[in-house]
């Protein structure tokens, strides 16, 4: 098995611990970090992606590794959002976790 | 004299990855916030010292010595501040659990 | 051996990653995802893309823990800490993730021979532009058109973060980030530090032309300068109204679209650059890039005006 695979295997894994946190957590911060652990992984795969299509002297494919660099600044910049989102619904003295389970339509996969 | 430097290097950086072995025993066996605090601080300065002194003679130049060294003392001063306000939030009485 | 190495990274990963979703404490679960973003940049180092490594440091790691470490700190006194629903249905949904895990795994398992690569057009395309990092390449040269959206929806996304502050609010300072009780250590570091910071982040954009680094990395290093003087209290946010900090959110990605617009009329379409003056604007575009980038970060972390701006 080489170092690639093995990694892929990681991400496989952190998608599906990232996905059981999104679903089960009623609180909406828990949930974001869940699907932000999701988003990890996924990046992973083209980091698995990348290195697998090492040709032409390169250490790894670079258009994928560029994306992740794109993709991990826009995933930061939606969390930033969606914090500020759940900051000000908790101002506003919408219900929460506390009021009846409510699941967030804009956070699912 | 190859040989020389490369043994130094060998004996340093062992002796620096056993400074961060014995700070991560103490991190996980010591009793409180502040002797774990201490053991952290032994590993940072005394493991990851030793590890940049013994890499020192590998660098092709004197650019990336000086890169290896500054490393090290951005280290020391971000550890060292982080220490210092876990040390203080610590003696406020937070983080016992 | 070096599979040895590969191995426990991944069992750190997957214990943090476990620990992020099991932990009690909200502010213990943020941690993890801390570490586990720490734990990605290394990975990152032994999937030998350091680019990526240093963004998964600063952004994924850094920044984004900073947002969810402040949302802990005020969100503490309202919200209670959600425990998981009943066994039984984390029994059904470990089911349910374990199988979407395995379809991934057997996707993993089976890759494609030959691996798809599109390195040669990047290695075409460098020749062309001049630049020894292939990363930056494809940032700004190859596919230059993603990083330009990207940097749309990074404005985008300011505007809704600001879009939140009550209509009372508009236009005046984020909430205050120092510290509950001022430590002079923290001030010490915010007097010592950004001088090497900003050092850093200049190199890092600098040198990302031909070496690992970039426009993103140099420009989180910046913000995170920015917002450590904001935490120490030696400076307090601006106000969203002021006209020269919207300059600067919005000078990265005019001169983007402006160089954009100018391949119509120098080279062969939008995004193209005049053959031989490629190197030189592409510095100049990532420089503005950058200081856009430090801001806007700085600024998202810092949050939706909360004071009524000064008369």
């Amino acid at each position: 098995m080489t170092p690639a695979t093995l990694y892929g295997l990681c991400a496989a894994a952190l998608v599906a611990i990232g996905l059981f946190g999104l679903i089960l957590h009623p609180s909406p911060l828990r949930k974001v970090i869940s699907f932000n652990l999701v988003g990890s992984g996924t990046f992973l795969f083209f980091g698995v992606a990348a290195r697998r299509g090492a040709v032409a002297g390169f250490l790894g494919d670079p258009v994928p590794q560029a994306m992740v660099i794109t993709g991990i600044v826009v995933a930061f910049a939606a969390t930033a959002l969606a914090v500020a989102l759940l900051l000000r619904m908790l101002e506003s003295g919408a219900p929460t976790v506390d009021g009846p389970p409510e699941q967030p339509d804009d956070l699912s996969p | 004299m190859s040989l020389l430097l490369d043994l130094f290097t060998i004996v340093a950086v062992s002796g620096g990855l056993f400074f961060f072995l014995a700070g991560t025993v103490g991190l996980l066996r010591f009793p409180d916030t502040l002797t774990r605090l201490h053991a952290l601080t032994k590993a940072d300065n005394l493991g990851l010292g030793l590890i940049v002194l013994g890499l020192l003679p590998q660098c092709p130049d004197i650019v990336s010595a000086l890169k290896l060294v500054a490393i090290w003392a951005l280290v020391q001063l971000g550890g060292a501040t982080a220490s210092q306000l876990i040390a203080e939030f610590a003696r406020r009485g937070g983080g016992e659990r | 051996m070096s599979l040895a190495v590969d191995l426990v990274m991944v069992l750190l990963i997957l214990t943090a990653a476990v620990w992020t979703i099991l932990a009690r404490d909200r502010r213990d679960a943020v941690i993890a995802f801390i570490v586990l973003g720490l734990l990605l940049s290394l990975v990152w180092m032994r999937l030998l893309a350091v680019d990526v490594a240093l963004t998964e440091a600063a952004v994924g790691g850094g920044a984004t823990g900073l947002v969810l470490l402040r949302a802990c700190a005020r969100l503490l006194p309202v919200e209670a800490d959600g425990a998981l629903p009943g066994l039984r249905l984390q029994v059904a949904v470990g089911v349910l993730c374990a199988v979407v895990g395995a379809c991934l795994a057997a996707v993993i398992l089976s890759p494609p021979e030959p691996a798809p690569s599109l390195a040669p057009a990047v290695a075409a395309h460098m020749e062309d532009v001049g630049l020894k990092n292939p990363v930056t390449v494809v940032l700004l040269a190859y596919r230059a058109l993603d990083t330009l959206l990207e940097k749309v929806v990074l404005v985008l996304g300011l505007i809704g973060v600001w879009a939140l502050a009550p209509d009372l609010f508009w236009g005046g300072r984020p909430a205050s980030l120092r510290a509950a009780v001022p430590s002079g250590t923290l001030t010490f570091l915010a007097r010592v530090l950004p001088p090497i910071g900003v050092l850093i982040g200049i190199y890092l954009v600098w040198n990302g032309a031909d070496h690992p680094g970039g426009t993103f990395q140099g420009g989180t290093v910046l913000a995170a300068m920015w917002l450590l003087v904001m935490m120490a209290d030696l400076g307090d946010p601006p106000e969203t109204r002021a006209l020269r900090l919207r300059r600067l959110v919005a000078v990265g990605p005019a001169l983007f679209i402006a160089v954009g617009l100018a391949g119509f009329g120098m080279a062969d379409g939008f995004l193209s650059y005049p053959p031989g003056y490629a190197k030189p604007i592409i510095v100049a575009v990532e420089v503005a890039l950058a200081l856009s980038i430090a801001v806007i970060l700085g600024l998202m972390v810092a949050g939706p005006a909360a004071k009524e701006p000064d008369q």
